[in-house]
């Protein structure tokens, strides 16, 4: 937890420096977030290809249900998939509303010795929550880098920022983001038996969204950052004719694409890469067939087979000596040929 | 490669999602700041140019308290200036071209106030 604090406020700190220095405006304010895009970009497809690669010896579905069986007991299609449409609905489900975190459950003692295993959906909730907001300030992002914007950003802007709440108006999503990862940090902080399992890998890309949601908040509602100018810097970008603009920017946004630089970075290297992996997880994407196909594992060397007719060929001379019973006899191997 | 034929189409999609912005933008002209018609023969704004260009939203918000909530009509600025506050008639008095000036910033921003629903928007454009 330390270290990832440590990790993620110095990260801040080298950025904000970067770009209070204008010598150093380039680096941080162009070439560190190409490169970034680069290697998240490729760091992924390699990623992909890595786990495309490697073999699934056994069908391992995980299976939340009954398995089709007879035809008078009632298969689960969903929990355990027997056909690709049921398990392409299964990774739909678990895609876009996460049904297996709706499944956790949470084990507490109460009065003493009882164990009481009981639903927990606040897990659930709450990474629904993150997910869909984030997709969403991403998406909204994309005025930055495109122009004209287009009208379904508007349209998104519109919505998110339907309660009037303030000026600059109040987008929903970017706040309860922000409440999401705090929600998903206390979590690990405040549950012992999560904290016991928690690693500096599960702590930096929390604390590094929360750092990189909590610069963008500030920019939009408190430190205020001179929008118009940085679209000039992200549009040079984008049209990969970078620049950094003559009016100033704010620090603030160098700590903010600092954040976003080294989130792309760390990445594909990170846990993060569920977003691909999910797809690629052999116990959400095979079917619960085992009893009716045959699942063959790739890397078993091709079987050579000798069938009892090629051995009887060999040794029917010895076998007709040794009295033994034959299929053919040597007379018909002879008539035959 | 395993499942290659699910694999490709996968990397392409994501390929070319969080590609948008370079191909999006490939055959247009160079973005360029949006041009402002500043107004005639003033000099100064409210406030310091470079701050006003960040924070002038949320100056018309606390004028907007200024005037509503503490009867406050009178903005002294940061360099000593009194400023009747009201957004019709010192703004947008001086700002007289709304298309050419705040609304141009704004759409090429994506921003879209909706203190027009109600505030008189300036028609001239002279
Ligand atoms: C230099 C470009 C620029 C100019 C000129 C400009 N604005 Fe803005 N304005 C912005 C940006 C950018 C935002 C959005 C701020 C944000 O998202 O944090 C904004 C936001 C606003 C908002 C808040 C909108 C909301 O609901 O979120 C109001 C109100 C506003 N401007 C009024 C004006 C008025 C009135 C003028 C003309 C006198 C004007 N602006 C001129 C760039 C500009
Ligand atoms: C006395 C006339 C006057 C008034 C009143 C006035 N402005 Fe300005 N404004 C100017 C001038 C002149 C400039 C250009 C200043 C410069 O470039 O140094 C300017 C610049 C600006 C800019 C920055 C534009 C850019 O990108 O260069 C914004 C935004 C702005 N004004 C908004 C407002 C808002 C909002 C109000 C009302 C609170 C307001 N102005 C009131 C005269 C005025
Ligand atoms: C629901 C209608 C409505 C909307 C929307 C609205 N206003 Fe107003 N506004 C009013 C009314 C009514 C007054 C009171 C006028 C008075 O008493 O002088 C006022 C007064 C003001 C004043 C001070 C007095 C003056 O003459 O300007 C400011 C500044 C102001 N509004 C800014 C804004 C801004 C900025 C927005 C957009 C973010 C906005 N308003 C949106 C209705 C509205």
């Amino acid at each position: 937890m330390f270290i990832s604090l440590v990790a993620v406020i110095v990260l801040g700190a080298i950025a904000w420096m970067g770009g209070a220095t204008p010598g150093l405006q380039y680096l941080f304010g162009i070439v560190l977030p190409m490169i970034a895009v680069v290697v998240f970009l490729a760091g992924f497809i390699w990623r992909i290809m890595d786990w495309a690669k490697s073999p699934v010896p056994f069908s391992i579905p995980t299976t939340g249900g009954q398995q089709r069986s007879l035809d008078w007991i009632k298969p689960a299609r969903l929990d355990s998939p027997y056909t690709k449409t049921g398990t392409v609905g299964r990774m739909l489900l678990e895609v876009l509303l996460f049904r297996s975190l709706f499944r956790n459950t949470k084990a507490e003692l109460r009065n003493g010795p009882r164990l009481v295993y009981w639903s927990s959906k606040w897990l659930w909730l709450f990474a629904l929550l993150f997910h869909y907001c984030f997709l969403v300030v991403f998406i909204r992002h994309f005025r930055f880098f495109l122009d004209p914007v287009p009208v379904a950003i508007g349209m998104m802007e519109t919505v998110d920022g339907i309660m009037q709440i303030g000026v600059p108006r109040l987008f929903m999503s970017g706040v309860i983001l922000f409440g999401a990862l705090l929600f998903l940090l206390m979590r690990r902080l405040c549950d012992q038996k999560l904290r016991y399992i928690s690693l500096p890998n599960d702590y930096f890309p929390l604390l590094l969204l929360i750092g990189l949601v909590g610069s963008g908040l500030c920019l939009r509602y408190i430190g205020k950052a001179d929008i118009a100018t940085i679209k000039e810097m992200t549009m040079g970008i984008a049209t990969l004719s970078p620049h950094i603009p003559a009016l100033p920017i704010s620090p603030l946004f160098y700590v903010h694409l600092g954040f976003l630089s080294t989130l792309l970075i760390v990445f594909p290297f990170s846990k993060l890469m569920h977003m691909g992996g999910i797809f690629l997880s052999p116990t959400r994407n095979l079917p619960n067939n085992t009893r009716a196909v045959h699942h063959t594992n790739p890397w078993n060397p091709p079987k050579t087979y000798r069938t009892y007719a090629e051995y009887e060929n060999d040794f029917r001379d010895l076998m007709d000596e040794a009295g033994l019973p034959l299929e053919i006899t040597p007379e018909q191997a002879a008539a035959k040929e | 490669m395993y499942n290659a034929k699910y694999i490709w189409p996968g990397i392409v999609i994501f390929i070319v999602l969080f590609s948008m912005p370079f191909w999006m933008n490939t055959g247009q002209e160079q973005y360029t700041r949006p041009q402002l018609a500043l107004p005639a023969g003033e000099k100064e704004c409210v406030e310091p140019a470079e701050w006003m260009r960040a924070n002038h939203m949320q100056l018309l918000n606390t004028w907007r308290d200024m005037a509503l909530r503490e009867e406050q009509r009178v903005y002294v600025s940061s360099s000593g200036k009194q400023w009747e506050v009201s957004l019709q008639n010192t703004c947008m008095k001086c700002h007289s071209n709304y298309v050419e000036f705040c609304d141009k910033c704004h759409v090429s921003n994506s921003v879209s106030p909706y203190c027009w629903d109600c505030h008189v928007l300036p028609k001239g454009n002279q």
